[in-house]
């Protein structure tokens, strides 16, 4: 275990070079600055926190539906605030926590785990962050008027159409869509820039980490799943809006048309929110068994099929429709694959447990939680996938249990185990390891307690997004256990948040690399300066830290005094340019609040296109304008190609 | 240009060049990402009008297919503009300034052509986008492939602007032949799209 | 109940055993089609346990078998130069044992679909179910346009026979889903789907729209009684009449209320001169056992507060409240007791 040392020539070069990047590179100080901030740990800090603060409000919507259902005809509350609850909780879980919070930690950690200096297009990443932000703050705004949308996160038309939900409850739900997708399109743009241009050099594909391949990989498959569903969602309000035809029957058009465009996006999201953690896993199993992940080429190999398949089996989720059985068949047949890639990655880990020597913190505990929660899911999962099993349990509570055994085993334990694994690194602090295993073992039981029974209840009949339930249907007590059991949760997530507050400022200092790992972001400190190295890393091994030759030299010859970065080529990343990063700006949040503006104004009339877009042309343009005195600064020390 | 590796543990890149064209610069990427994300758009209203018209007796439903003056008019148009296109990237990645200058004022002046072409277009449809699903998913098509046509002029009119006025320095050339790619694809965009809404009735 | 490790076991015999009737459960199957899908089901729980134990017990061994280490143990980088081939030799042997394991599952869910789509369709009771916001219509159909007849949330159904249910929706997309009987269906808008099931044992099953439909989703179930042939042909002779006119002085007056109230606006008593079709058919509502699609029992004070106040019953239902006399509402009452 090594940490790099910045070779400078004498140790007073070092500490001037290391001040004068912090200067360059730091967001600018006060109010004006925090608004013009776009260092990507600053904003990845504020989006980790801002999804962070949706969980909590989704889940606090959990709660209380969790509290309605514990007994049979509770009347805590009624069908309409409840079915604002659960549409609520689904549309903040998936677009305002899970895909989003992915691309936070990866815009803190991919560029550090390459050793570059900062995200491709830093204000691009910035606006990403703001948008995502007023979408979100839109729709708790109207939920909090009592206009929430109402009709399931999935909102199916006719149901969601102008006809069935008139008002602007379903508006809001279609236009946080546009929001939140725009933003996380943008991300994943920055994303692919950012692994395939901007790694260390010596960094050969082959060499990247497993998690930099997941977000790779999540990347791509943003690009083409959300695409379906800001179409969709385009046509809805339109249709809501402007009285167009998409999905009414009655004018040639057809409410399946919403179902194959919303679960093109809706399946392979499962997988963005799924795959991320993947990495997580490797990165942490690895690290506290003390050897690289087994079967790297396989391991890779099998997250990019993963992604491929994803794109083929959004028909399971409406066997129940008319859809011809030879196309079943053919989506009952790439449903049930996609388990063999993920199969292959959990023996990959287990022989990595196996052969390995085992550091049992809080980190591994949460990726060990993955292995019992979401091998149970995926095998939940396989059932769904045949046809005849889906006809009985889809609808119903079986999915409900698959779905959070899928998401909180494959996602949230991993997420929390990836939180006590770079929280050192993100504050310098370590958080607290007794907290930790309560919060880890609250969790685990609670969890398994709340939703294990409801596979039993979705086969003993009770559907889903149901309100209230009558007595003497057999599912009494399994709701009970199940409302006890989201009890525990929200105690564990309490522990966590305590812990997080007192760890931040009493925690025990981390230092660079507090856990002994092998990738380059633990070979800065803890928490990183704002340029993220002093001297950035050579890469010389798939774990530099690990390998005597890992990092055999560090770079020379950047600018301090600019935001001037190493661009290196896309499979070898041999160095080839050294452009300058922009400088931060207030126009990314100007030019979101324009946007925001444009969208919101578009609810309430459709001219609000057309108006709204001169301030966001007025944002955009200023914020592209180039500065005399940095073009000048620029011009000097140019080198043509 | 390789980097030197100068004695131990140092690799010095003082020496590369401080910007690049095509695929070596981040620029062409991020342009690569939005129009994945647009042709993905694409692709898929694509596959919509072919859904509905699947599930429908008659097509184009109770309207006659667009009349083929404009439309065709443009796609020629469109097709032209490639050219003052093409040589303003070829001299952008010549770093010439005064043929930048005169092949974006060309572009410009094709883009005011095709602009109102469309709007000639749109009334040429014969369908309104609240007539029927028909005329919903027509009309979804055009205005994707105009929002492009919009923002792309914009884009160019602002670069163009600033290669006028400056302030300039290399990158902005490579910020012209981004542009250049993304007019690329706008243009051949509108050929599948002009085949679905005009041609695909008459079949 | 007590709750004991392993705390799921209590579940599992509850849903098992659930006593009360009637049943709604996908794991107590009384016709055919369900009994198929049920067998499907016992094999697919059995291979994917056994997968799950076989992980779990492999992770465990690894936890058990692995040494221990902390930060500063140095880590073991060997495997990045030479190859692990026993390691190979097991992730390949556990990844042919899932593809083998996953095949005879997809085989036999192919084999399962075969089934359900070739149960014989000979004498075959035709109806056609249209889905509202918030209930069920049901038109038996016959070839015989005089016995056609409608009804409303409660179907019967005959012992042994198969039955063919055209299904459809009037507003948004609901599902029908009778558990005991067969899987979903859903009923789309401007589409028309069939459903194919037979009851083998006799009984009362409940049923209930499994796709979210809006405000009262959770209250729009229905039951289904399935009888012996001649039983079920006695109901359906019974369903035809229409509603008797000899009526008590007190029941015409309560008829009288019928037919001057909201009720005439939406309701189709046969023979009375009551024919809108905006809610159920009433014609035979007192032979029904429960009232507002399954959410209440059919008896006389149910039946005043749902007519009085639906909204308290069922809250944002389509039915509106309707304001009577004490008087009015015991005729009322006594009228619609008559329509057995």
């Amino acid at each position: 275990m090594t940490t790099i040392t910045t070779p400078t020539s004498t140790p007073a070069g070092q500490r001037d070079s290391a001040r004068r990047l912090e200067e360059t590179w730091r967001d600018p100080p006060g109010l004006y600055g925090w608004f013009a901030a776009i260092n990507h740990k600053t904003i990845a800090v504020r989006f980790m926190l801002t999804t962070f603060g949706f969980f909590v409000a989704g889940g606090v919507l959990a709660l209380i539906m969790r509290l309605q259902l514990a007994r049979p005809e509770n009347n805590l509350v009624g069908p309409d605030f409840y079915n604002q609850l659960f549409t609520m909780h689904g549309t903040t879980m998936m677009f305002l926590f899970a895909v989003p919070v992915m691309q936070a930690v990866g815009s803190y950690l991919v560029p550090l785990m390459l050793g570059a200096r900062s995200l491709a297009f830093p204000r691009m990443n910035a606006f990403a962050y703001w948008i995502f932000l007023f979408g979100g703050l839109m729709l708790y705004a109207a939920f909090l008027l009592d206009i929430g949308p109402d009709a399931g996160w999935f909102a199916y038309v006719p149901l969601a159409g102008p006809d069935y939900s008139p008002g602007k409850r379903v508006d809001f739900w279609a236009q946080l869509i546009t929001f939140t997708e725009l933003s996380g399109l943008l991300e994943a743009v920055i994303l692919i820039t950012t692994i395939f241009k901007m790694r260390a050099p010596g960094m050969t594909l082959n060499r990247m980490p497993l998690y930099v391949w997941t977000m790779l990989v999540t990347s791509f498959m943003v690009l083409f799943a959300m695409p379906s569903v800001m179409l969709a969602s385009t046509a809805l309000i339109t249709d809501r809006l402007v009285g167009t035809h998409f999905y009414n029957p009655a004018e040639g058009g057809d409410a399946l048309l919403w179902q194959h465009l919303f679960w093109f996006f809706g399946h392979p999201e499962v997988y963005l929110i799924f795959i991320p953690p993947l990495g997580f896993m490797s990165s942490i199993i690895a690290t506290f068994s003390r050897r690289p992940v087994y079967g790297y080429p396989a391991m890779v190999l099998a997250v990019i099929a993963t992604a491929f398949l994803a794109f083929g089996l959004w028909v399971h989720h409406m066997y129940a429709t008319n859809i011809p059985e030879l196309g079943k068949s053919f989506f009952t047949a790439s449903s049930a694959m996609i388990a063999i890639p993920t199969a292959i990655q959990i023996f990959c880990w287990i022989a990595t447990l196996w052969t390995g020597r085992l550091n049992f913190k809080t980190p591994l505990l949460f990726a060990l939680g993955f292995f019992f929660i979401l091998t149970l899911g995926g095998l939940t999962g396989v059932i769904l996938a045949s046809v005849a099993l889906d006809l009985q349990v889809h609808d119903t509570y079986f999915v409900v249990a698959h779905l959070h055994y899928v998401l909180i085993g494959g996602a949230v334990f991993p997420l929390f185990g990836a939180f006590y694994y770079w929280f050192p690194k993100f504050t310098g602090r370590l958080l607290g390891e007794t907290l930790g295993k309560w919060n880890f073992w609250l969790f685990f039981i609670g969890f398994n307690v709340s939703f294990f029974p409801m596979h039993l209840l979705g086969l003993a009949g009770m559907p889903r997004r149901v309100w209230t339930y009558p007595a003497g249907m057999g599912w009494d007590q399994m709701n009970l256990a199940a409302t006890v059991g989201g009890v525990m949760i929200a105690a564990s997530v309490l522990l966590f948040i305590i812990n997080v507050l007192k760890s931040r400022r009493h925690g025990v200092p981390a230092g660079p690399n507090p856990w002994g790992a092998g990738t380059l972001e633990w070979g800065t400190d803890s928490p990183p300066p704002a340029g993220n190295f002093v001297a950035p890393p050579v890469c010389g091994g798939r774990y530099p830290l690990w390998e005597p030759d890992g990092v055999p030299a560090h770079v020379t010859g950047l600018a301090d005094d600019r935001r001037e970065i190493l661009v290196t080529t896309l499979m070898d990343a041999v160095p080839d340019l050294r452009p300058t990063m922009p400088s931060p700006s207030i126009w990314p949040f100007l030019s979101a609040i324009a946007v925001t503006i444009l969208f919101i104004g578009s609810i309430f009339t459709p001219w609000a296109v057309v108006w709204g877009a001169v301030p966001v042309a007025i944002g955009l343009t200023l914020w592209f304008w180039p500065r005399k005195k940095e073009t000048r600064r620029n011009v000097v020390s140019e080198v043509h190609p | 240009m390789k980097p030197a590796m100068h004695g131990p543990g140092r690799l010095d890149v003082s020496a590369l060049p401080t910007f690049g064209f095509g695929h070596r610069s981040l620029m062409w990427w991020g342009t690569f990402g939005l129009m994945l994300i647009e042709g993905m758009i694409f692709a898929l209203t694509i596959a919509a009008y072919f859904y509905l018209r699947s599930h429908s007796v008659t097509w184009p439903m109770n309207a006659a297919p667009p009349d083929l003056l404009w439309g065709t008019a443009n796609t020629a148009v469109l097709l032209a503009s490639m050219l003052p296109n093409h040589l303003a990237k070829q001299a952008a990645e010549k770093l010439d300034l005064k043929q930048v200058r005169l092949w974006m004022l060309a572009c410009l002046l094709f883009s005011l052509v095709f602009l109102g072409i469309r709007v000639l277009e749109f009334a040429s449809l014969n369908t309104r986008w609240d007539s029927q699903a028909y005329g919903s998913v027509v009309w979804m098509l055009m205005a994707l492939h105009t929002t492009h046509l919009v923002t792309d002029a914009y884009d160019s009119a602002v670069l163009t602007v600033l290669m006028f006025t400056g302030p300039l320095e290399g990158r902005r050339y490579v910020d012209v032949s981004e542009n250049a790619m993304y007019w690329y694809f706008v243009v051949l965009s509108w050929l599948p799209i002009y085949a679905v809404i005009y041609w695909a009735p008459r079949f | 109940m007590t709750m004991k490790a392993p705390f799921f076991l209590p579940f599992l015999l509850h849903a098992a055993t659930a006593a009360a009737a009637p049943s709604q459960n996908a794991l107590r199957p009384a016709g055919i089609q369900a009994e198929r899908i049920h067998d499907l089901w016992l094999l697919t729980v059995a291979i994917c346990s056994l997968v799950f134990v076989a992980v779990l017990v492999a992770l465990l061994l690894a936890l058990w078998r692995s040494g221990r280490s902390d930060a500063t143990t140095a880590p073991d980088v060997a495997s990045l130069a030479a190859p692990e081939p026993k390691l190979k030799r097991s992730v390949l042997l556990a990844v042919g044992a899932s593809i083998a394991l996953l095949f005879v599952l997809i085989v036999a869910d192919f084999q399962t679909d075969r089934l359900l789509g070739r149960m014989p369709l000979s004498d075959a009771v035709h109806i056609e179910v249209t889905a509202h916001q918030w209930w069920w219509e049901a038109r038996y159909n016959d070839p015989e346009p005089g016995k056609i007849f409608n009804t409303a949330n409660e179907l019967h159904i005959p012992v042994g026979r198969p039955v063919i249910m055209t299904l459809k929706s009037s507003d948004v997309i609901h599902t029908f889903w009778l558990p005991n009987l067969h899987g979903k269906k859903d009923m789309i808008p401007g589409r028309t789907s069939l459903i194919r099931l037979r009851a083998d044992q006799a009984g009362t099953y409940r049923g209930q729209c499994a796709e979210f439909c809006g405000l009262e989703h959770a209250m729009m179930a229905f039951l289904v009684t399935a009888e012996p042939n001649d039983r079920y042909e006695a109901w359906a002779d019974a369903q035809r009449r229409e509603a008797s006119n000899v009526l008590s002085a007190r029941e015409s007056r309560g008829r009288q209320v019928f037919m001057e109230r909201s009720c005439v606006m939406c309701h189709t008593v046969q023979g009375s001169g009551a024919n809108a079709v905006f809610g159920p058919d009433l014609t035979h509502v007192a032979s029904r056992q429960t009232l507002a699609s399954g959410v209440l029992p059919n008896n006389r004070q149910q039946m005043a507060a749902w007519v009085t106040q639906p909204q308290k019953v069922k809250p944002g239902t389509n039915m509106p409240a309707t304001a009577l006399s004490g008087e009015e509402l015991e005729a009322l009452l006594d009228y619609l007791g008559t329509l057995k």
